[in-house]
């Protein structure tokens, strides 16, 4: 675990790790920062983070 | 007194048919009173009788080879007056000509033949069927979660035009600045996840519009809508609140996506958008009718017959031959046929192609959220009281001063 650079100050928070879904099987991934961008089940290199958990509104038109 | 009998027309019911003078306002509202189907002041009602030639040119479109004649209708009180006939509206004779007939009714159709009324009055009923009466629809969308392949803007939109089983006259109209509440708002929940199964098929392939669940305490995440009930809709709403129909595609999934959303729905008329029109469309076209001009004999008649088979009908033999016209609403795809026919050489002076202009063929497709009768209804009633409105004008103008 490295402190991110740019951000002087105080100590780094802690990393939350992060949910990220597989390119290619769709398993979720949880990864913490410096961890190998690597799907667990099918070690597919492409991952993709999570939509948003806010609401977002839209007018049926 | 004045204003009921005038209600009265419009609606063709009861009412005082004695005509009354109206100074002021009736010569104002010339133009007006005739297009409203409003009697002439005072005058003794039809005198003469139209010569032929115009009586069809008043009561008949007549449909020619290449184009339509005689397509407008009456438009003054006062066309004929030179000949001594009096074009203005009678009541008495709009009641004995005036006629509904409902020929076809299946669950959301209906197809009646309204007669003796003008078209002016046809094409405002339909008019307002179509932009005028409420419905329920989602307006709102409040997207949580959508990983499937269908943008959110383009579901909200589709979202929007499912047609709902709900009466529109339980609720209020909801206006932008007013909150959402248990009288204005319904709530529908749509909460779908694709799965593949041990089996090896797939749940929720497809997401239908019967997977929409009604929620009748209201928004299950009232801080981000802003809209909370203060009592249930359960009691309000008695027969609960579903899609016209369940098979409706709303969108299409692959394992691991998942739709999570909610609509609100409100009241709303076709006029500010098409989804809340409670209609599929609803059209009305006049009624055709064929006419022999001079019956044809022989040769000409067995022709005829054998081009129009079952709309003729061929009586005779040999050069005694002769024809009768059948039933034309039975034969509507040879109409375009006869239309044809009476502009070739050999039959134009025997046949000819007529469309009767006060008598109107409509068909009402509603989308399920009324009744086509009541929404019929509905529309006479409003019908009746823009009339009011037009006339509560009138009346005040005598009065203004200059």
């Amino acid at each position: 675990m490295q402190p991110q650079p740019g951000f002087g100050g105080g100590a780094p928070a802690p990393p939350a790790p992060v949910a990220y879904v597989c390119g290619d099987c769709g398993t979720e991934n949880t990864l913490k920062p410096g961890d190998v961008i690597r799907c667990r089940e099918c070690g597919y290199r492409i991952l993709y983070k999570k939509r948003t958990k806010r609401v977002v509104q839209y007018e049926a038109r | 007194m004045a204003r009921t009998k005038h209600k009265a027309r419009v609606a063709g019911g009861e009412g005082g048919a004695g005509p009354t003078a109206q100074p002021g306002a009736a010569g104002a509202a010339q133009g007006a009173a005739a297009a409203a189907g409003q009697a002439a002041d005072g005058g003794p009602s039809t005198s003469g009788r139209l010569p032929d030639n115009l009586e069809l040119a008043r009561t008949r479109v007549v449909c020619g080879p290449d184009m339509n004649l005689h397509t407008t209708s009456t438009i003054a009180a006062t066309q004929w007056a030179s000949l001594g006939v009096d074009a203005s509206f009678d009541l008495d004779s709009f009641r004995r000509g005036f006629n509904i007939d409902i020929t076809r009714y299946e669950g959301d159709d209906m197809e009646f033949e309204m007669k003796g009324v003008s078209c002016a009055l046809a094409n405002s009923l339909r008019r307002i069927m179509i932009s005028e009466a409420p419905t329920m629809a989602i307006e709102h969308v409040f997207i949580v979660n959508n990983t499937s392949v269908i943008q959110d803007e383009v579901l909200a939109h589709r979202l929007g035009l499912i047609p709902l089983k709900v009466d529109p006259r339980l609720f209020q109209y909801k206006s932008k600045e007013e909150s959402p509440s248990e009288h204005n708002t319904i709530v529908l929940k749509l909460k779908v996840e694709c799965r593949r199964l041990p089996n090896g098929s797939m749940e929720n392939e497809c997401v239908y519009s019967r997977d929409l669940q009604w929620l009748p305490l209201g928004s299950e995440m009232p801080d981000e809508t802003s809209c909370r009930f203060a009592s249930s809709q359960e009691a309000l709403v008695p027969g609960g609140v579903r899609p016209v129909h369940d098979d409706i595609l709303i969108a299409k999934m692959r394992p691991g996506q998942v739709i999570e959303l909610e609509c609100h729905c409100i009241k709303g008329v076709g006029d500010e958008h098409a989804k809340w029109s409670p209609v599929a469309t609803t059209w009305y076209r006049l009624m055709p009718e064929v006419v022999l001009l001079q019956q044809p004999h022989g040769d000409v008649a067995r022709a005829l017959a054998e081009q129009l088979p079952g709309l003729l009908a061929l009586q005779g033999t040999g050069d005694a031959a002769t024809v009768t016209v059948g039933d034309v609403r039975k034969h509507d795809k040879l109409l375009e046929k006869v239309r044809r026919l009476s502009g070739e050489e050999q039959y134009k002076q025997y046949i000819q192609l007529r469309k009767i202009k006060d008598h109107f063929i409509f068909t009402i497709e509603s989308t399920g959220a009324w009744r086509p009768h009541e929404l019929f209804n509905y529309a006479v009633s409003v019908m009746m009281s823009k009339c009011d409105k037009v006339l509560e004008g009138l009346q005040a103008f005598p009065q203004r001063s200059f």
